[in-house]
């Protein structure tokens, strides 16, 4: 057979057109220059948007990612391209997203010499990636495409980073593509052991007060319905982690509630008292559980994850079950018997309302006519019904969006969750937008976040992305400003911040803001920037010292959660 | 409580690996105390030998974390009861006429064997547990050491599946 030699470039974006890639966000630089040549061929094939910085490249793909369920593809070039993107493969690799980055290296004769934007990247990202690799000839490139892609979306997803060097980019070579389905040291689909399903279906049969837990792995397996199975038919609460927002309608009957440090006081105090816990995907995160050693311990705890490595990791199970959340939840539906526990249920109805009441009362007592987050944020969930998809970034006005925002569809909460990336927002909207064209995509951020990654106004201006910017400003970074103030003494060591005008800056982008101050305007506002057809900025002066209540102090149990 | 375990790896051969698996210990603010490589029975297969004081707990989570390495096959955790194991010592003595028959006695108890003869120095080797060939170290030192070298642990298991077994089952 005679088949014309491609360039290794070229076999690249082949690959990735086979691997159903059609967005990628990326910035081209000297060592990626083939591959970005290969692209100029591919316009219609391939959506490339030029970001403002790599940074901003991944942040978009992982905002792409969570919200389609597909692989986010990102291209930067040697040396600072690749090392722009650590943040990101960090935050991936801790939120399980799935990553695809390829980094242009210097040529194979270059390495290790010192070059001209040469970096060890492979080196650098090993600890926050899920695979990484370097290709020195063309021939590999197929190979490890395939590879990396059934790495990155399968078992647990995570970030894969592929290293290229520009003379394998270059080299000529007959191009075939087999795709991966199969690795002997990777087992990212365990068996399940029915054993373990029994016995977890025992002790929910028994549990009269049962909990049920839920993280991202029920939204990363499609496991939505199937839980809403399993809960209506064992007639279990649910609470959720930050990241397992919207995996559960929040107007379910047996939603109780956002979990950890800043979530609701019926979960966290029950925590303390049910008598089964189960947690399927989720990874009992440091913020989730407070102090390990006084949580659940009445509890048997029942700990479904597809990561064999996060069992027992944390909290010590009676039942591990290593499995997909979709196929445990089948498995499990069948065997529980069909239950009710109507007093139980009532029990988080009354810590609600005393939660209701509290804040309720510390709202009236602390008035001003100031804006409050929280206002913002239940005025923003009532227009659009919980229908939007929500990009938030980290601090303040993050928590008071998982508190307040009522996510009714999965993959609609997008949000930094383990590394707690400030910056990620923006960019992450970015993406999310071009990942759901069809939903509103708001991205909430906060005055000192927004300000670490705003240079991707540029990328809206030129990708003309309707993504719509909501900033809660309160002249502060209010996250750790709140915790100066309840553990260091009010001693406001630089969190105070000055911000540019932003109606000016997003009018330098030709971006429509306004710009609210008072109550009155609010709803108004909110409006505008909703029928707004393309992207528009509206920023929100919030008061200056609020905080975010209920609140676990560090190193204070679950069952600690404060009011005020 | 610290014991002493010995971590057995098994790998694909690819590069980087030794790097890979070293910063899940660095992480934890683990320190090894020794670790070698080498092709293990199955051609292209990498077995690493690692030993390290710490807890129950603290070496199943590391384990845990290994074995989520892609191209990790499967990793063991041993107590030294479960294992056969061996390490390896070169000493490189000075030599002179007023000691050689001393040295000849030292050798001889202690089951060495000579390497390398010079006449300013000798090579000696001895091959067996930590606590052997450092008795071995402080027979020498009043001879004088120029050189000392041991390698780390070597072992292969008592009870274990063979891995060739294991492979079976999950290709």
């Amino acid at each position: 057979m005679n088949v014309e030699k491609i360039s290794g470039a070229k076999a690249l974006i082949l690959s990735l057109l086979h691997e159903n890639i059609h967005t990628i966000f990326g910035y081209p630089g000297g060592a990626i220059m083939p591959i970005y040549d290969a692209l100029y061929d591919f316009e219609k094939e391939i959506n490339h948007i030029l970001v403002r910085h790599e940074q901003g490249a991944i942040h978009a793909a992982q905002g792409y990612a969570r919200v389609s369920g597909k692989c986010g593809v990102v291209f930067a070039t040697s040396g600072p391209g690749a090392t722009n993107l650590i943040t990101g493969l960090a935050d991936a690799m801790i939120d399980s997203t799935p990553i695809v980055c390829i980094t242009g290296q210097v040529s194979s004769h270059l390495l290790g010499t010192d070059a001209f934007q040469e970096t060890d990247v492979i080196g650098i990202s090993m600890p926050v990636t899920k695979w990484n690799i370097q290709i020195t000839k063309a021939s590999d490139i197929p190979m490890a495409i395939a590879k990396a892609f059934f790495i990155a979306t399968s078992g647990r997803p995570g970030p894969v980073l592929i290293d290229i060097t520009k003379d394998a980019q270059f080299e000529l070579f007959n191009y075939q593509y087999n795709k991966c389905h199969f690795i002997r040291s990777y087992n990212p689909l365990p068996k399940i052991d029915l054993n373990k399903i029994e016995l977890a279906s025992q002790l929910i049969n028994e549990a009269k007060k049962p909990l049920l837990l839920i993280g991202q792995g029920i939204i990363l397996s499609g496991a939505e319905n199937e839980l809403k199975t399993f809960i209506e038919k064992a007639n279990i609460p649910t609470a959720s982690t930050l990241l397992g927002l919207g995996a559960l309608s929040a107007n379910h009957a047996l939603y109780v509630g956002y979990l950890g440090m800043h979530g609701d006081y019926a979960p966290n105090i029950k925590t303390n008292e049910c008598d089964v816990l189960i947690a399927i995907g989720m990874r009992f995160d440091d913020r989730v559980t407070g102090d390990v050693s006084r949580y659940a311990k009445q509890a048997k705890i029942i700990h479904i994850d597809i990561d064999q490595a996060e069992i027992n990791k944390i909290i010590k199970t009676d039942v591990a079950i290593h499995a997909d959340a979709k196929m445990a939840l089948q498995e499990l539906t069948k065997l529980v018997d069909i239950n009710k526990h109507e007093s139980w249920l009532q029990e988080f109805k009354d810590a609600k309302k005393i939660e209701v009441d509290t804040l309720f009362e510390n709202e009236k007592q602390n008035y001003t006519h100031e804006l409050k987050m929280e206002e913002v944020i239940k005025c923003l969930s009532s227009i659009t019904n919980g229908e939007a998809i929500i990009v938030t970034d980290v601090g303040q006005h993050q928590m008071m969006t998982s508190r307040y925002y009522k996510f009714l569809n999965t993959k609609s909460n997008v949000s930094s969750g383990g590394l707690g990336t400030m910056g990620f927002g923006l960019p992450a909207a970015i993406g999310a937008k071009l990942g759901n064209p069809n939903k509103q995509v708001i991205a909430i951020i906060g005055d000192g976040g927004f300000q670490m990654t705003l240079q991707e106004l540029g990328t809206i201006l030129q990708s003309k992305i309707a993504v719509k910017i909501l900033i809660l400003n309160n002249r502060f970074l209010g996250m750790v400003r709140q915790w100066q103030e309840l553990f260091f003494e009010k001693r406001y060591s630089f969190t105070e911040m000055i911000s540019p005008d932003y109606i000016k800056l997003a009018n330098a982008y030709n971006i429509e803001a306004l710009q609210i101050t008072e109550k009155g305007n609010l709803e108004e506002g909110i409006l505008k920037m909703l029928q707004c057809t393309s992207s528009f900025l509206l920023e929100v002066k919030v008061a200056k010292e609020s905080n975010v209540f209920p609140m676990i102090p560090t190193g204070a149990s679950v069952a600690e959660i404060r009011l005020k | 409580m610290e014991k002493t375990f010995t971590i057995s790896v098994f790998t694909e051969n690819s590069v980087g690996m030794l790097n890979r698996i070293t910063i899940i210990f660095t992480r934890r603010h683990l320190n090894i105390e020794s670790i070698t490589a080498s092709e293990s029975e199955i051609a292209n297969v990498f077995r690493y030998t690692i030993v390290l004081k710490t807890t129950d707990e603290q070496v199943n989570k590391v384990i845990g974390q290994i074995e989520k390495l892609i191209e990790v096959l499967k990793a063991f955790v041993h107590e030294d009861d479960d294992i056969v194991h061996q390490e390896i010592a070169l000493y490189k003595v000075k030599m002179n006429h007023a000691s050689s028959n001393e040295l000849e006695k030292v050798i001889r108890e202690n089951y060495a064997r000579i390497l390398a003869i010079d006449p300013h120095y000798i090579v000696i080797e001895k091959t067996g547990h930590t606590t052997e060939t450092q008795s071995l170290f402080d027979k020498l030192k009043s001879f004088g050491i120029l050189e000392f070298a041991r390698s780390g642990r070597v072992a292969v298991t008592k009870p274990m599946k063979e891995l060739s077994q294991y492979l079976k089952e999950i290709n």
